[in-house]
């Protein structure tokens, strides 16, 4: 982990789950594999704020435990897993996309479960009948059975998975007799055969309407057994990124080439994605026929058409789509990993052109494409006078995004007999701006809490205003009355209070921007690595 | 070879670009400025119905892990309340939680316990003939339950403040005894 990785990881604990979580999370992020009593006392916490902290952390997924060093009769030992953790900056993203793949009810039951980390099926559906409901008109209510449906569909399309259970016996004797998993593998969901498979449960009613706090306390009591006790369903983020992945590729297509070779694509994807597995370079081979038949007719795409569009996209230097064979009409794949390495190719070339300017994206790409050059070379391939593009290469080199390589024409290394070539390389090049971009997000981050922070006073007496105001206003009080509670913020605190949430917006808005690089970039360097 | 003279350096100049008498800019004595001057202004945040629908959920979200019991403040918790951890291990009935070792009784404790022990038997006998014996199995049950009630704060105060071995409520006549309620007397204390 590196240094702005675990402070990263720090700032969004700290604002999702406080102070505490914050504490255990970075020390245990720190220090490996930690059992209780351990970070108990490093962390000089009681023991009971750390067992919180640490029971907050698994139910969210972000903490695994397991046999330790000492084996299966030895204290239980606790590790964080990062990745899990940065997956909250991206919890807005997985939302929308719900929302535009499900609708509000999808939306909601995304959202209920990436705030409580794991849910049984019927208390989702039940608080996310009550949230629609309590939007709906006066007199209407939603029906579980279409909560259900929708929760259904998350579930057969893989959105939703079962979570893994730690020990596959019951515990209540107290003795553990299966062997815990070690705390360096913990259970792939997947492995579970019954992964995606829907409980039946008894389930029928509508969302009621929150009318006061009693309701709740009845609803509690009232808690039904449906049948599904013990089955708990978590996001799956890897279906998620998959998604994010086709995504980013159909919209490069669209860019590139135009709208029809980018349904062509879509199509390919779709038809595609419950045969390809998760780390796949590409997709299965689709022939032209089966694809044409395949394609909505409202696209409107003739077959001779359809034949030209995907010589143009094997032919285009991207590489998005491959052929693979001639049977069937020609057999075409996507060719993911390539697409994935393209784009953040393309990421990298745009990181330089807005830091350094044009030339310097010239001269970047030039290396890119020519791997090594010398000095003088480079001059005359990018047609850039000798004197800039010295200083614009130096300048690259000391942001290190352009290395020197030393090639000796004798074994002793003289500087007179030594090539020095300038190189770009791609993948060191990725890993660096990755790490640029969670300092970027910890900036932001830490920004918006500062600003925060400066106009807390602000902030509270604003937010007092308007909770007597919304009083005021509901037992009916008079224009005068309520006139007289606004002009209690003066205007130039009006300002100060507008421009302060314009800030946040910003910073807000920035961070979701610089995930969606992080997200390329992570998924190019995981691409690699698979890889190997 | 090596260190000959200052300014030598391990490999020609010349090779790298920069020209013999070429003016080489002056080495900068102080670190860079903490906001530098930007070449090229920023690229401007995307906007747009999909960006701000984003930033309403983001902030939406930010709100609403705030009331959720999974944020934990720093407050220790009262006695009697149920923590994150109990109703959390009530509603998984421990599928998820490993049942930790029980923890080691604190020796230190043990003395204290018995010394009061012993005092409130003491006590009870004293007032033996004045209560009558319905009286007495009531303030037997009563007494250890309202000396535990009290809390540790109380124990502590109270044996620390001279650093004897006796409890200062030993030196007590007695005059406080008895006066609490009776009613509660099936109300448990943990």
């Amino acid at each position: 982990m590196t240094a702005q990785e675990v402070r990263l990881c720090g700032l969004l604990l700290q604002e999702h789950f406080g102070n505490v979580v914050e504490k255990v999370g970075t020390h245990l992020i720190r220090s490996g594999v930690l059992t209780l009593r351990a970070l108990a006392h490093e962390t000089k916490l009681p023991l009971d704020l750390v067992k919180k902290s640490l029971c907050v952390l698994v139910q969210h997924g972000m903490c695994t435990f397991g046999a330790g060093r000492r084996g299966p009769a030895g204290p239980v030992e606790y590790r964080i897993n990062c990745e899990r953790v940065f997956h909250m900056l991206r919890y807005p993203r997985y939302i929308y996309t719900a929302k535009s793949l499900y609708g509000d009810t999808g939306e909601l039951i995304v959202e209920e479960i990436l705030q409580r980390g794991q849910m049984t099926m019927s208390s989702t559906v039940k608080t996310v009948a009550d949230r629609l409901t309590h939007n709906m008109p006066e007199g209407q209510s939603m029906d579980y059975s279409e909560v259900v449906s929708a929760f259904s569909q998350l579930v057969e399309t893989h959105f939703l998975q079962r979570c893994p259970l730690a020990s596959a016996g019951s515990s209540s004797s107290g003795a553990v007799d299966t062997p815990l998993p070690v705390a360096t593998q913990p259970t792939e969901p997947e492995s579970h055969p019954d992964c995606y498979k829907l409980p039946y449960i008894n389930l029928t009613g509508q969302g009621k309407r929150r009318r006061s706090s009693e309701d709740g306390e009845a609803d509690q009591c009232a808690a039904k057994k449906c049948g599904d006790d013990r089955i708990y369903w978590q996001v799956n983020f890897q279906r998620f990124h998959l998604h994010f992945r086709d995504q980013a590729i159909i919209s490069a297509v669209s860019c590139k080439l135009d709208q029809s070779s980018s349904e062509i694509v879509r199509t390919m994807l779709r038809m595609s994605e419950v045969t390809t597995p998760a780390h796949a370079a590409f997709t299965q081979a689709l022939s032209a026929n089966e694809i044409f038949r395949a394609l909505l007719s409202s696209y409107n795409i003739a077959r001779p058409i359809l034949d030209q569009y995907l010589s143009l996209l094997v032919d285009d230097p991207m590489e998005f789509v491959g052929k693979t064979g001639d049977s069937g009409g020609g057999m075409y794949v996507v060719n993911l990993h390539r697409a994935l390495a393209n784009l953040a190719r393309a990421t990298l070339e745009s990181v330089v052109q807005e830091r350094f300017g044009s030339r310097s994206a010239r001269i970047f790409r030039l290396l890119l494409r020519k791997r090594h050059l010398e000095q003088k070379q480079v001059e005359d391939f990018a047609m850039i006078p000798a004197k800039e593009a010295k200083d614009m290469l130096y300048k690259l080199l000391s942001e290190n995004l352009v290395q020197l390589q030393e090639i000796p024409k004798t074994p002793d290394y003289a500087p007179s007999r030594t090539f020095y070539l300038y190189t770009v390389n791609q993948l060191p090049t990725a890993r660096l701006l990755l790490q640029h971009s969670y300092k970027t997000v910890g900036n932001l981050m830490e920004r918006r809490l500062y600003e925060t922070k400066e106009n807390k006073r602000l902030l509270e007496k604003s937010q007092r205003i308007e909770a007597i105001l919304a009083s005021l206003q509901a037992t009916g009080a008079e224009a005068a009355q309520l006139t007289e509670v606004e002009e209690m913020i003066t205007v130039p605190e009006r300002q100060q209070l507008e421009s302060l949430r314009h800030h946040i917006n910003k910073l807000d808005s920035s961070e979701n921007q610089v995930d969606e690089t992080i997200f390329l970039l992570k998924s190019y360097i995981n691409s690699t690595q698979a890889s190997l | 070879m090596a260190g000959r003279g200052r300014g030598q350096l391990t490999f020609s100049v010349e090779i790298v670009g920069i020209g013999k008498g070429e003016n080489l800019p002056p080495s900068s004595v102080q670190p860079t400025p903490l906001f530098p001057p930007l070449a090229q202004k920023p690229v401007p945040l995307q906007t747009g119905e999909e960006a701000e629908y984003m930033l309403a959920l983001k902030q939406e979200f930010r709100g609403a892990m705030k009331t959720l019991p999974f944020y934990i403040r720093p407050a220790a918790p009262k006695k009697g309340q149920f923590g994150v951890k109990d109703e959390l291990c009530h509603k998984h009935g421990f599928a998820y939680m490993v049942a930790e070792s029980p923890a080691v009784p604190k020796q230190p404790k043990q003395p204290r316990v018995d010394k009061e022990e012993i005092i409130r038997k003491l006590e009870t006998l004293e007032q033996k003939e004045e209560d009558g014996s319905s009286d007495e199995e009531e303030g037997e049950k009563k007494k250890p339950e309202e000396e535990e009630a009290e809390g540790e704060e109380g124990y502590d105060e109270e044996e620390f403040e001279d650093e004897t071995d006796y409890i200062m409520s030993y030196f007590d006549n007695g005059d406080e005894f008895g006066g609490d309620s009776d009613d509660n007397i099936d109300e448990a204390i943990y």
